[in-house]
Protein backbone atom coordinates (compact mmCIF):
# COMPACT_ATOMS: atom_id res chain seq x y z
CA UNK A 1 0.00 0.00 0.00
CA UNK A 2 2.83 2.19 0.72
CA UNK A 3 4.74 1.74 -2.44
CA UNK A 4 1.60 2.11 -4.16
CA UNK A 5 0.97 5.40 -2.74
CA UNK A 6 4.00 7.11 -3.15
CA UNK A 7 4.41 5.66 -6.80
CA UNK A 8 1.27 6.85 -8.05
CA UNK A 9 2.06 10.31 -5.91
CA UNK A 10 5.39 9.92 -8.49
CA UNK A 11 3.42 9.62 -11.68
CA UNK A 12 0.86 12.03 -10.72
CA UNK A 13 3.22 15.06 -10.04
CA UNK A 14 5.59 14.42 -13.21
CA UNK A 15 2.10 13.76 -15.29
CA UNK A 16 0.86 17.36 -13.56
CA UNK A 17 4.55 19.04 -14.83
CA UNK A 18 3.66 17.44 -18.43
CA UNK A 19 0.64 19.25 -18.08
CA UNK A 20 1.54 22.77 -17.46
CA UNK A 21 4.50 22.84 -19.37
CA UNK A 22 3.55 21.29 -22.94
CA UNK A 23 2.81 23.09 -25.78
CA UNK A 24 0.76 20.93 -27.71
CA UNK A 25 -2.88 21.10 -26.46
CA UNK A 26 -3.90 17.40 -27.44
CA UNK A 27 -0.72 16.22 -25.84
CA UNK A 28 -1.72 18.41 -22.58
CA UNK A 29 -4.37 16.48 -22.16
CA UNK A 30 -3.21 13.39 -22.07
CA UNK A 31 -0.96 14.23 -19.47
CA UNK A 32 -3.99 15.53 -17.51
CA UNK A 33 -5.96 11.97 -18.23
CA UNK A 34 -2.47 9.87 -16.72
CA UNK A 35 -2.70 12.32 -13.60
CA UNK A 36 -6.44 11.70 -12.79
CA UNK A 37 -6.26 8.38 -13.19
CA UNK A 38 -2.87 8.54 -10.79
CA UNK A 39 -4.32 10.26 -8.06
CA UNK A 40 -7.34 7.69 -8.37
CA UNK A 41 -4.59 5.28 -7.75
CA UNK A 42 -3.78 7.30 -4.72
CA UNK A 43 -7.08 7.18 -3.54
CA UNK A 44 -7.40 3.14 -4.14
CA UNK A 45 -3.93 2.73 -2.20
CA UNK A 46 -5.62 5.01 0.93
CA UNK A 47 -8.67 2.95 0.87
CA UNK A 48 -11.15 5.40 -0.60
CA UNK A 49 -12.39 2.78 -3.37
CA UNK A 50 -15.48 4.86 -3.98
CA UNK A 51 -13.72 8.18 -4.36
CA UNK A 52 -11.32 6.31 -6.86
CA UNK A 53 -13.92 4.70 -8.78
CA UNK A 54 -15.83 8.07 -9.19
CA UNK A 55 -12.99 9.72 -10.35
CA UNK A 56 -11.98 7.98 -13.41
CA UNK A 57 -15.32 7.87 -14.08
CA UNK A 58 -16.47 11.33 -13.87
CA UNK A 59 -12.93 13.48 -14.01
CA UNK A 60 -11.37 11.10 -16.82
CA UNK A 61 -14.32 9.70 -18.37
CA UNK A 62 -16.69 12.16 -18.66
CA UNK A 63 -14.85 16.09 -18.16
CA UNK A 64 -11.64 14.85 -19.73
CA UNK A 65 -14.18 13.47 -23.09
CA UNK A 66 -15.72 16.62 -23.28
CA UNK A 67 -12.37 18.79 -23.15
CA UNK A 68 -11.19 16.55 -25.68
CA UNK A 69 -14.93 17.08 -27.69
CA UNK A 70 -13.62 21.11 -27.61
CA UNK A 71 -10.41 20.23 -28.40
CA UNK A 72 -11.28 18.55 -31.48
CA UNK A 73 -14.07 20.63 -32.59
CA UNK A 74 -11.64 24.14 -32.78
CA UNK A 75 -9.52 21.90 -34.89
CA UNK A 76 -6.24 23.17 -33.39
CA UNK A 77 -3.23 22.43 -35.77
CA UNK A 78 0.64 22.93 -35.47
CA UNK A 79 0.40 26.68 -35.19
CA UNK A 80 -0.96 27.14 -31.99
CA UNK A 81 1.57 24.57 -30.54
CA UNK A 82 4.31 26.93 -32.19
CA UNK A 83 2.34 30.28 -30.29
CA UNK A 84 2.55 28.35 -27.00
CA UNK A 85 6.46 27.38 -27.59
CA UNK A 86 6.60 31.06 -28.26
CA UNK A 87 4.78 32.27 -25.33
CA UNK A 88 6.80 29.97 -22.93
CA UNK A 89 10.29 31.87 -22.52
CA UNK A 90 11.66 31.71 -19.49
CA UNK A 91 11.22 35.61 -18.80
CA UNK A 92 6.89 34.61 -18.55
CA UNK A 93 7.19 31.37 -16.33
CA UNK A 94 10.08 32.28 -14.20
CA UNK A 95 7.93 34.95 -11.94
CA UNK A 96 4.83 32.67 -11.61
CA UNK A 97 7.19 29.38 -10.99
CA UNK A 98 8.82 31.12 -8.05
CA UNK A 99 5.30 32.59 -6.27
CA UNK A 100 3.78 28.99 -6.44
CA UNK A 101 7.74 27.39 -4.87
CA UNK A 102 7.17 29.86 -2.55
CA UNK A 103 3.59 29.15 -1.38
CA UNK A 104 4.58 25.45 -1.64
CA UNK A 105 7.00 26.24 0.35
CA UNK A 106 4.92 27.97 3.17
CA UNK A 107 2.69 24.87 2.71
CA UNK A 108 5.23 22.28 3.59
CA UNK A 109 6.93 23.81 6.41
CA UNK A 110 3.53 24.52 8.15
CA UNK A 111 2.64 20.29 7.86
CA UNK A 112 6.31 19.41 8.89
CA UNK A 113 6.18 21.84 11.93
CA UNK A 114 2.61 20.50 12.72
CA UNK A 115 1.74 17.48 14.92
CA UNK A 116 -0.75 15.83 13.12
CA UNK A 117 0.87 12.30 13.66
CA UNK A 118 -2.04 10.22 12.56
CA UNK A 119 -1.05 7.71 10.27
CA UNK A 120 -3.45 6.31 7.34
CA UNK A 121 -3.18 2.61 7.86
CA UNK A 122 -5.48 1.70 4.52
CA UNK A 123 -8.33 0.05 6.17
CA UNK A 124 -11.54 0.62 3.47
CA UNK A 125 -13.93 2.77 3.67
CA UNK A 126 -16.70 1.71 1.64
CA UNK A 127 -19.59 3.19 -0.57
CA UNK A 128 -22.37 2.15 1.60
CA UNK A 129 -20.83 4.50 4.49
CA UNK A 130 -20.46 6.89 2.14
CA UNK A 131 -24.05 6.69 0.80
CA UNK A 132 -25.39 6.36 4.28
CA UNK A 133 -23.67 9.50 4.73
CA UNK A 134 -24.51 11.50 1.96
CA UNK A 135 -28.75 10.36 2.00
CA UNK A 136 -28.94 10.55 5.61
CA UNK A 137 -27.26 13.53 7.65
CA UNK A 138 -25.87 15.50 4.14
CA UNK A 139 -29.31 15.14 2.07
CA UNK A 140 -29.21 18.73 1.63
CA UNK A 141 -26.04 19.37 0.36
CA UNK A 142 -26.56 16.88 -2.23
CA UNK A 143 -29.86 18.97 -3.45
CA UNK A 144 -27.58 21.66 -3.27
CA UNK A 145 -25.22 19.83 -5.68
CA UNK A 146 -28.35 19.09 -8.09
CA UNK A 147 -29.24 22.72 -8.07
CA UNK A 148 -25.70 24.14 -9.34
CA UNK A 149 -25.79 20.84 -11.81
CA UNK A 150 -29.05 22.10 -12.94
CA UNK A 151 -27.69 25.91 -13.11
CA UNK A 152 -24.64 25.18 -15.27
CA UNK A 153 -26.79 23.21 -17.57
CA UNK A 154 -28.28 26.17 -18.07
CA UNK A 155 -25.47 28.27 -18.43
CA UNK A 156 -23.97 26.06 -20.70
CA UNK A 157 -26.59 25.87 -22.80
CA UNK A 158 -27.21 29.28 -23.39
CA UNK A 159 -23.41 30.51 -23.05
CA UNK A 160 -22.50 27.84 -25.93
CA UNK A 161 -25.36 28.81 -28.20
CA UNK A 162 -24.26 30.33 -31.39
CA UNK A 163 -26.10 33.20 -32.22
CA UNK A 164 -28.01 32.61 -35.69
CA UNK A 165 -27.75 35.31 -38.37
CA UNK A 166 -31.39 35.93 -37.55
CA UNK A 167 -33.37 38.83 -39.35
CA UNK A 168 -33.73 42.12 -37.66
CA UNK A 169 -36.03 42.76 -34.88
CA UNK A 170 -38.80 45.68 -35.37
CA UNK A 171 -37.79 47.55 -32.59
CA UNK A 172 -41.70 48.90 -32.11
CA UNK A 173 -43.33 45.69 -32.34
CA UNK A 174 -40.65 43.07 -31.68
CA UNK A 175 -41.60 40.98 -34.85
CA UNK A 176 -39.26 39.10 -36.41
CA UNK A 177 -38.51 39.14 -40.53
CA UNK A 178 -38.99 42.85 -42.90
CA UNK A 179 -41.89 44.04 -41.14
CA UNK B 1 6.54 0.58 8.46
CA UNK B 2 3.04 0.37 7.88
CA UNK B 3 1.07 3.01 6.88
CA UNK B 4 1.38 6.76 5.01
CA UNK B 5 1.53 9.66 7.63
CA UNK B 6 -1.14 11.87 6.87
CA UNK B 7 1.60 14.81 6.22
CA UNK B 8 2.84 12.96 3.34
CA UNK B 9 -0.98 13.13 1.75
CA UNK B 10 -1.25 16.35 2.16
CA UNK B 11 2.30 16.96 0.45
CA UNK B 12 1.18 15.63 -2.14
CA UNK B 13 -2.09 17.69 -2.65
CA UNK B 14 -0.24 21.04 -1.53
CA UNK B 15 2.46 19.55 -4.46
CA UNK B 16 -0.35 19.15 -7.09
CA UNK B 17 -2.13 22.64 -6.24
CA UNK B 18 1.06 24.52 -6.52
CA UNK B 19 1.64 23.49 -10.02
CA UNK B 20 -1.54 24.11 -11.07
CA UNK B 21 -1.49 27.71 -9.70
CA UNK B 22 1.76 28.14 -11.58
CA UNK B 23 0.00 27.10 -14.36
CA UNK B 24 -3.14 29.15 -14.41
CA UNK B 25 -0.93 32.25 -13.75
CA UNK B 26 1.69 31.63 -16.66
CA UNK B 27 -0.59 30.17 -19.53
CA UNK B 28 -2.30 32.79 -21.79
CA UNK B 29 -3.95 29.52 -23.93
CA UNK B 30 -7.75 29.28 -22.45
CA UNK B 31 -7.40 25.47 -22.57
CA UNK B 32 -4.34 25.56 -20.18
CA UNK B 33 -5.80 27.55 -18.10
CA UNK B 34 -9.09 25.43 -17.44
CA UNK B 35 -6.57 22.59 -17.42
CA UNK B 36 -4.79 23.94 -14.61
CA UNK B 37 -8.12 25.02 -12.60
CA UNK B 38 -9.13 21.37 -13.33
CA UNK B 39 -5.90 20.03 -11.63
CA UNK B 40 -6.04 22.47 -8.85
CA UNK B 41 -9.50 21.23 -7.93
CA UNK B 42 -8.72 17.74 -8.06
CA UNK B 43 -5.64 18.53 -5.57
CA UNK B 44 -8.21 19.90 -3.18
CA UNK B 45 -10.33 17.00 -3.47
CA UNK B 46 -7.12 14.66 -2.65
CA UNK B 47 -6.86 16.80 0.41
CA UNK B 48 -10.53 15.87 1.51
CA UNK B 49 -9.73 12.60 1.18
CA UNK B 50 -6.31 12.37 2.63
CA UNK B 51 -8.49 13.75 5.80
CA UNK B 52 -11.27 11.42 5.32
CA UNK B 53 -9.47 8.61 5.33
CA UNK B 54 -6.78 9.58 8.21
CA UNK B 55 -9.75 9.83 10.65
CA UNK B 56 -11.79 6.78 9.20
CA UNK B 57 -14.61 9.03 8.49
CA UNK B 58 -16.88 8.50 5.17
CA UNK B 59 -17.48 12.62 4.99
CA UNK B 60 -14.42 12.84 3.39
CA UNK B 61 -15.65 11.41 0.42
CA UNK B 62 -18.54 12.86 0.58
CA UNK B 63 -17.03 16.37 -0.04
CA UNK B 64 -15.06 14.81 -3.08
CA UNK B 65 -18.47 13.95 -4.33
CA UNK B 66 -19.29 17.33 -4.26
CA UNK B 67 -15.70 18.73 -5.37
CA UNK B 68 -16.30 16.29 -8.53
CA UNK B 69 -19.57 18.33 -9.28
CA UNK B 70 -18.31 21.44 -8.93
CA UNK B 71 -15.28 20.65 -11.16
CA UNK B 72 -18.11 19.16 -14.02
CA UNK B 73 -20.12 22.67 -13.49
CA UNK B 74 -17.07 24.71 -14.04
CA UNK B 75 -15.29 22.70 -16.92
CA UNK B 76 -18.63 22.79 -18.89
CA UNK B 77 -19.48 26.36 -18.55
CA UNK B 78 -15.48 27.34 -19.08
CA UNK B 79 -15.53 25.18 -22.39
CA UNK B 80 -19.03 26.64 -23.17
CA UNK B 81 -17.11 30.81 -22.48
CA UNK B 82 -14.39 29.04 -24.82
CA UNK B 83 -15.99 27.94 -27.78
CA UNK B 84 -17.57 32.04 -28.01
CA UNK B 85 -13.77 33.32 -27.15
CA UNK B 86 -13.24 31.02 -30.45
CA UNK B 87 -16.06 32.25 -32.30
CA UNK B 88 -16.07 35.82 -31.41
CA UNK B 89 -12.47 36.70 -31.79
CA UNK B 90 -10.58 33.69 -33.69
CA UNK B 91 -8.12 33.00 -31.22
CA UNK B 92 -8.16 31.27 -27.54
CA UNK B 93 -5.51 34.02 -26.17
CA UNK B 94 -7.33 35.18 -23.46
CA UNK B 95 -5.57 38.77 -23.53
CA UNK B 96 -8.12 39.39 -26.45
CA UNK B 97 -10.77 39.24 -24.05
CA UNK B 98 -9.09 41.80 -21.68
CA UNK B 99 -12.22 44.87 -22.61
CA UNK B 100 -15.40 44.80 -21.30
CA UNK B 101 -17.04 45.74 -24.68
CA UNK B 102 -20.13 43.44 -25.79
Amino acid sequence: MEIAFYLSGLVAVLATLGVITNANPVHALLYLIVSLIAVAMVFFSLGAPFAGALEIIVYAGAIMVLFVFVVMMLNLGEGVAAQERAWLKPRTWLGPAVLAAALLLVLIATLWRGDIGLVIQGETLTAKMVGITLFGPWLIVVELAAMLLLAALVTASHVGRMAPDKPATNRETGARGDA
Amino acid sequence: MSGVPMEHGLVLAAILFALGLAGLMFRRNMIFVLMSLEVMLNAAGLAFIVGGTAWQQPEGQAMFLLVITLAAAEASVGLALLIQLNHRFKTLDLDAASRMRG
